[in-house]
């Protein structure tokens, strides 16, 4: 049907130019000089006549329909589902939809089968309604603009004035996303925080979000303590970054300040290989290759390794940080002017202490600003640890055990049945609230550092 | 008077200043050396990682895409198929096939007896089988009451048996392939019936539950479905925000906030943004769970900040000189950048656009939170039908125990890693081609 009605739209507009080119030529007998605009400014003037109100409601009909269409069906329901909790509703309705729409159902009855009978006629009912507004209104855009074209009307400069207006539309889009980023998350960590206070959220030592499901079970009361969650993250980063830091700033040294030309063209790319490749395939070389080494080294020396350490997932997560140090820091280097070299060398200093006393020093605000952005990567990476560490919220600092963090308990909060009612859920928005703070924090305070202490040079 | 004190010091240097100065110049260089060798060794550690990673996975995933073979001789008994002679295709098609393949498989080793040895030897066909004998008939139904030559795939077990996954040398109670059975696949294979064959069907099944019939073309349909909505939502939004904030955006407070906005976008968890997704399209617009659709709106938030970068860099390369000559013809500064700042800046906008994509196609995390992780057994026909994708395929075959689905996940990322490279390559072959530098 959508694509049906795309193709009757692309018709309308395509006609809509041609007819007003044609029509404003004609209008000055074929003479364009005499026109206000170029034809083909009459043309899109009519086209955008036809598309943009048609398209629009288009995308207001598609966002809503689903809702409206649900709630004219739920008024239909029969009087004991509707006297039930939300979730029974809910669970209904999905039946009653996947059985109108030919998807699988739960259950199925004969009441089922009228209700989704009636809402697949009230379905097709709105989509041909669809079919004619959407049409109706192009055309009606096509005859009204069409009739407007005289030689006098300043075609372009309405056609520009619209297309300024659809550029400076389509850049809030971002600004809508992070508004709609921190309104949904703080919305439903507020519905969290109704049901569990905020002060043991932030500090509570223990994590363990199972919630009763029957008013009477004992000891499934659930505790949403989220320290120990965040150490894990801390634990987990920090080998991470004890990995990444040292690797990746070394080699963007060696790249800048030893390697030839020749040396860089070919290791640079292929250290940025690391970048591209996706963090699944991270998560699943953790578990498969790295967590049985590390179990074996350490139970070779002694030590008890858990199947899921914060030290396998840690080091994958280090490789996968490097090329973001380093060509990060690659970066900052290169930019440190090159007098300054030249007057370390002119002093009789080795490339070593160069490095180490000038370059290092003049780089360092530009340094710490991309660790800072790498620790941001590694709070928000989720795969890798979803794969390869564990699900126990341990509070611990010893990286041969299994530890959770942020993205982990996210993921396994909202994976699976899930009613949105339920503190388990909501909990998640929480964390994702406490994981979109601290990342935003930390790349405020690298473009901080990097304001505030780099130096002027030139 | 301390100029005359210094030299006098520099005159009276004795022979073993000169000897410990050398050593401190060496004890320099030395240093100087190691530091050097810390940078290579920084560098190999890094490419170490990449070679162990992809033999690693390219080791245990390259058998995913051949699969163990067992040619039996069928017949196709009227007697099962078709009992009342009708040829009616209902009757045929709900015969039962996997009969066939017993009775084939009894009267190939017919010294095999006893209810649990024959059903060991049921077990080394897979369960796929079936359908393959269904296709044949359904297709050609003069074939009931012949006997053919028909290549089976062979089940999991001895299909990891055949591939050496699974080693001869473990004592039977460890192995899943016992004694008997690895009898029956040596007299197979010396018969020549023992066979491999490229799995295509690994290419074009969709999800299942058996690692044998399980394949990633469900889960490639998914991906592209959503890379659809994603480009065809993310390259428009995505370059009208940088022409605005390039071109025509006065220098105010308002472009500074969108700018500032961008660049914090960029660096957001993915997995936020799949938090936006649930929260937004899912619960307050109710659009269908595990829909490509859903997947696509989310990941084009996600790619906009790159996108818009990219788009921005490749406009800033355009020099001003040709905005300067078309406005001096005469031409609108809309004209200006339509018709010739735009063009210019094209290769770049597509490299941009292309990494966009790749970091789109490879992304998990905010595609779980949509549920796109739910079990899909059937290949999406469009992006509103149920579906994964490629690296959530991944992530969902990782977690299973069953030991064939550990190459099946490696199979599938040595798919979604060609299908990167591929994005990979044509981004730096349109940079290198195609960018003009000024």
């Amino acid at each position: 049907m959508s694509l049906l009605i795309a193709g009757l739209l692309t018709v309308v507009l395509l006609s809509g130019f041609y007819m007003a080119r044609g029509r404003a030529l004609a209008s000055v007998s074929g003479h364009a000089r005499q026109l206000h605009s170029r034809p083909s400014f009459y043309g899109t003037y009519v086209a955008l006549w036809c598309a943009l109100p048609a398209l629009l409601i288009w995308a207001l009909w598609s966002a809503l329909d689903g809702t409206i269409l649900r709630t004219m069906v739920m008024s239909e329901l029969p009087q004991d589902v509707l006297s039930q909790g939300p979730e029974i509703i809910d669970l209904y309705m999905r039946n009653v939809i996947s059985l109108a729409t030919g998807g699988i159902a739960s259950a199925d009855s004969p009441e089922l089968r009228e209700l989704a009978a009636h809402y697949g006629r009230l379905q097709s009912i709105a989509n041909w309604s669809l079919f004619v507004i959407v049409l109706g209104l192009a055309s009606g855009g096509l005859l009204y603009s069409i009739r407007r074209i005289r030689p006098d009307l300043r075609a372009r400069v309405k056609v520009e004035r619209t297309v300024d207006w659809i550029l400076i539309i389509a850049s809030t889009v971002s600004i809508l996303t992070t508004i709609g980023i921190v309104l949904s998350l703080l919305f439903e960590a507020m519905r969290f925080f109704d049901r569990y206070p905020v002060l043991d959220f932030l500090f509570g030592l223990d994590w363990s979000p199972q919630t009763a499901i029957r008013e009477d079970q004992v000891g499934q009361s659930g505790a949403f303590g989220m320290i120990p969650v965040l150490a894990g993250t801390m634990l987990v980063t920090v080998i991470a970054m004890c990995v990444a830091v040292p690797i990746g700033l070394l080699s963007a040294i060696y790249m800048s300040e030893y390697a030839g030309p020749k040396t860089r063209t070919v290791f640079k790319p292929v250290i940025e290989i690391l970048a591209g490749i996706p963090t699944v395939v991270y998560g699943f070389f953790a578990a498969l290759s790295v967590a049985p080494v590390v179990r074996q080294i350490g139970q070779s020396i002694g030590l008890d390794v858990a199947s899921e350490s914060a030290l396998a997932a840690g080091l994958v997560m280090g490789i996968m940080i490097i090329p973001f140090v380093s060509s990060l820091s690659d970066d900052v280097i290169n930019s440190v002017p090159q007098s300054l070299r030249e007057g370390s060398y002119g002093l009789g200093a080795t490339k070593a202490e160069t490095i180490r006393q000038v370059i290092l020093p003049a780089a360092l605000p530009g340094i710490v600003s991309a660790v800072l952005l790498a620790v941001s990567r590694a709070v928000g990476e989720t795969m890798i640890v979803v794969m390869a560490a564990g699900l126990a919220a341990n509070l611990t600092a010893n990286p041969f055990e299994a530890v959770t963090t942020v993205t982990v308990q996210i993921v396994t909060l909202l994976v699976g049945d899930q009613e949105f009612d339920s503190a388990k859920t909501l909990s998640a928005f929480a964390l994702g609230l406490v994981l979109f703070a601290a990342t935003l924090a930390l790349n405020v305070v690298a473009l901080y550092v990097v304001k505030k202490y780099r130096e002027a040079y030139d | 008077m301390t100029d005359i004190g210094m030299t006098d010091q520099a005159m009276t240097l004795k022979p073993t200043d000169h000897a410990k100065s050398a050593a401190r110049l060496r004890r320099r260089h030395a240093a100087d050396k190691r530091f050097r060798y810390y940078g290579i060794a920084a560098i190999g550690l890094a490419v170490l990682a990449i070679i162990t990673l992809f033999t690693s996975i390219v080791g245990t995933g390259y058998s995913a895409f051949w699969e163990t073979t067992v040619a039996l001789d069928i017949y196709f008994d009227p007697e099962v198929l078709d009992p009342d002679g009708t040829r009616d295709p209902e009757v045929i098609r709900k015969a039962n096939y996997a009969t066939l393949v017993s009775h084939a498989l009894y009267s190939r080793f017919p010294e095999v007896e006893g209810r649990a040895d024959k059903r060991t030897l049921r077990g080394i066909v897979s369960d796929g089988a079936r359908y393959t004998l269904q296709d044949m008939v359904m297709e050609n139904p003069s074939l009931i009451g012949t006997t053919q030559h028909v290549t089976l795939s062979a089940s999991g077990e001895v299909d990891a048996f055949a591939k050496g996954s699974i080693s001869p040398d473990l004592p039977e109670a460890e192995r899943p392939i016992k004694d008997n059975e690895i009898a029956w696949l040596e007299s197979l294979e010396q018969a020549g019936d023992l066979d491999w064959r490229i799995d295509w069907a690994f290419f074009t099944s969709p999800d299942s539950r058996s690692p044998v019939l399980a394949g990633i073309g469900g889960a490639v349909m998914g991906s592209f479905y959503m890379l659809l909505v994603t480009l065809a939502l993310s390259f428009p939004i995505g370059v009208a925000t940088a022409v605005y904030l390039e071109e025509f955006a006065p220098k105010n407070r308002w472009t500074d906030t969108i700018e500032v906005n961008i660049n914090n976008l960029a660096a957001v968890p993915s997995i936020v943004f799949g938090l936006l997704g649930l929260a937004v399209f899912l619960n307050t617009l109710g659009m269908p769970r595990s829909a490509p659709v859903v997947g696509g709106l989310t990941l084009t938030l996600m790619t906009l900040p790159t996108m818009i970068i990219a788009t921005r860099a490749a406009l800033r390369a355009v020099p001003p000189s040709i905005r300067d000559a078309a406005l001096g013809v005469g031409a609108s500064p809309l004209q200006a950048v339509m018709h010739h700042v735009l063009p210019l800046a094209m290769p770049g906008i597509l490299t941009g656009t292309i990494i966009g994509m790749a970091q789109a196609l490879g992304e998990t995390a905010p595609l779980l939170m949509i549920g796109m992780v739910a079990f899909v057994g059937d290949i999406p026909g469009g992006p509103f039908d149920s579906a994964t994708a490629l690296p959530v395929q991944i992530f969902l075959w990782a977690d299973l125990p069953e030991r064939a689905f550990e190459e099946k996940t490696a199979g599938a990322i040595l798919v979604l890693l060609a299908f990167l490279i591929l994005m990979n390559a044509v981004a730096v072959y349109l940079r290198r081609r195609l960018e003009r530098r000024w």
